[in-house]
């Protein structure tokens, strides 16, 4: 009976067994092309990720949350290169993902199009941002690509305390001076929404995702997952005494969730072609890092060779 | 204060740790490629790790209800006894390199006789700090020799990024009146001795990296005594700025 049914069939069975397609199997191509876009994407956020908080790592305000931020963004780096591995396993080339990265081809989390433009930003990330991520990579770590699941498992462990370490900065501020109460609702004020957008478009306007579902690289919608991340968030800004911007937000005795007020999605889609606040600035940094590394990675290679072929030659001798 | 050497001389190693620390996690996000990114953040991460011991065992010995922040945070650059040599600035990749390689391999000569120091503490520091120190001083010099011995761009630059780092080099390996009584306290190292042990290790890296040794003494003086270069002000304007335009807060 198996021998009439294509491979594409057999495919879609052995992942409906919940069974983890590895780098040698058979895939569609389609499967392999939309698991490349997205871990590489995945992979560039976490690089462009690090530029908004190592924007305050050198005026980090005290030396304990300088080690903290520092060790988080290196883990970051470490996420990034997990990633690129991953994609690599489907065959992409890590140089050419950067490329497509620095040409804007490929894209990256909107979210770090934004500003980080005091202390409490490094707070309002970890809580949100990291919250909004982890909300994403759990559903990940079940994800039908073996080598991008077994990555996010792995990311998933250091990404909690990220967000543990976010939330402790918020609480250390909205439990301190009327200032730096001040700095914690200024900050969640701005990132607020740009946390939700980070789930994606309205089901309805997300036409990929269907196919991602089936082929359960995605295991839950956007918007399932944006009402999840609301549902867990509001009690914990109550918590800080902080006030969600957001003044259509209240309890839905009926439905047991949050009702939410309309996401701003001309400003999501302006950020996503290029146009948010800090999209140039990312990009240009990203870029000129490479460039000004370019004689770097070539004397690094050049040396490698010479090594290489003196170590053939005292082999030889 | 009873210990004021002993306080003087801990601030020296915790501003030293700390103002390098300050100085490579600049680069944190901007490495010529991700591996070494990690490996520079990495660097500077445990010099900041350092730099806290150092820090809290001078608050201790200062009393007065110092920690490790209001050293780090509320001191003026005529306070910092840093060397003069970790506050330049990064430049470019060789820059950095040049500058880490003839730190790291005197502080590794140095950390392996504060293992052995009468001061308890300092000792207790020094055998932590050592493995981290260890893996610094031969991170940069395999980074010396890749660049000196790569490309003909990279070995003129690495060249030039020896020489132009070179004049700051001297400080730390003379010793004023403070090491001098530290040494005769058991506390601190003979500089003497680091200064051989240091030159022909730099010589040994650089001649496998096919690069000169600078001529020059290594002639700067300043930063043990508080006398820093332009740049340590601009450091601590940003390092600083928080807790001063907030004195009553707690992060």
């Amino acid at each position: 009976m198996g021998e009439s049914h294509s491979l594409e069939e057999r495919f879609q069975a052995y992942v409906d067994a919940e069974n983890k397609i590895e780098p040698k199997d058979w895939m569609p191509e389609r499967y392999r092309k939309t698991l490349i876009r997205q871990i590489s994407q995945h992979a560039h956020s976490e690089v462009v990720g690090m530029l908004p908080e190592s924007n305050w790592i050198t005026r980090a305000p005290s030396l304990r949350s300088k080690l903290i931020l520092l060790a988080k963004v290196q883990d970051e780096a470490g996420h990034g290169l997990y990633l690129y591995s991953a994609a690599e396993t489907l065959g992409a080339d890590r140089k050419d993902m950067i490329d497509d990265l620095h040409t804007g081809k490929a894209k990256y989390s909107s979210i770090f199009n934004y500003p980080t433009i005091s202390w409490a930003d490094m707070g309002a990330i970890g809580w949100l941002v990291d919250g909004a991520a982890i909300a994403n990579q759990v559903m990940l770590c079940r994800t039908s690509y073996g080598p991008y699941s077994r990555a996010m498992v792995r990311i998933c462990k250091e990404e909690s305390f990220h967000q543990r370490q976010g939330y402790e900065i918020m609480m250390r501020l909205a439990k301190g001076t009327p200032e730096q109460i001040a700095m914690a609702q200024d900050a969640l004020n701005r990132w607020w929404w740009p946390s939700i957008m980070m789930f994606g478009p309205r089901d309805e306007d997300s036409p990929n995702s269907a196919q991602s579902m089936k082929w359960k690289i995605k295991r839950k919608s956007n918007d399932e997952l944006r009402q999840e991340f609301i549902d867990k968030t509001v009690p914990q800004a109550e918590f800080l005494g902080l006030t969600i911007p957001d003044p259509d937000l209240k309890w839905n005795e009926e439905t047991g969730h949050y009702d939410f007020g309309e996401i701003n999605w001309d400003e999501f889609y302006q950020v996503i072609k290029g146009n948010g606040p800090c999209n140039k600035q990312r990009l240009d940094d990203r870029r000129n890092a490479h460039e000004a590394g370019e004689w770097v990675r070539e004397a690094a290679n050049a040396y490698a060779e010479k090594e290489a072929q003196r170590r053939k030659e005292g082999n030889a001798a | 204060m009873e210990n004021a050497n002993l306080y003087d001389y801990t601030l020296r190693l915790g501003d030293t740790a700390l103002i390098l620390g300050q100085r490579l996690s600049e680069w944190c996000g901007h490495g010529p490629v991700l591996e070494q990114d990690i490996a520079l953040t990495n660097i500077a991460l445990d010099q900041i790790g350092q730099a806290r011991q150092f820090l809290q065992y001078a608050a201790e010995l200062k009393g007065d209800g110092a920690d490790e922040d209001t050293l780090a945070y509320h001191r003026d650059a005529h306070e910092f006894r840093n060397l003069l040599l970790v506050e330049q600035p990064n430049g470019h990749w060789g820059d950095t390199l040049a500058r880490q390689f003839i730190f790291d391999t005197y502080n590794y000569f140095l950390f392996e006789r504060l293992m052995k120091s009468k001061d308890e503490r300092i000792a207790s520091i020094a055998i932590k700090a050592m493995k981290e120190i260890a893996y610094h001083a031969q991170w940069s010099a395999e980074w010396i020799i890749r660049l000196g011995d790569g490309t003909q761009e990279s070995h003129d630059k690495i060249q030039q990024s020896i020489d132009d780092v070179w004049m700051w080099s001297g400080e730390m390996l003379e010793a004023d009146k403070l090491d001098v009584a530290m040494m005769e306290a058991g506390i601190a190292p003979d500089l003497n001795e680091i200064k051989e042990l240091w030159l022909t290790k730099v010589s040994e890296i650089l001649k496998i990296a096919t690069l000169e040794m600078p001529e020059g003494t290594g002639h700067q003086r300043g930063g043990k005594k508080g006398v820093h270069s332009e740049h340590l002000g601009y450091i601590l304007a940003e390092m600083q700025y928080l807790p001063k335009s907030y004195p009553d807060a707690t992060w």
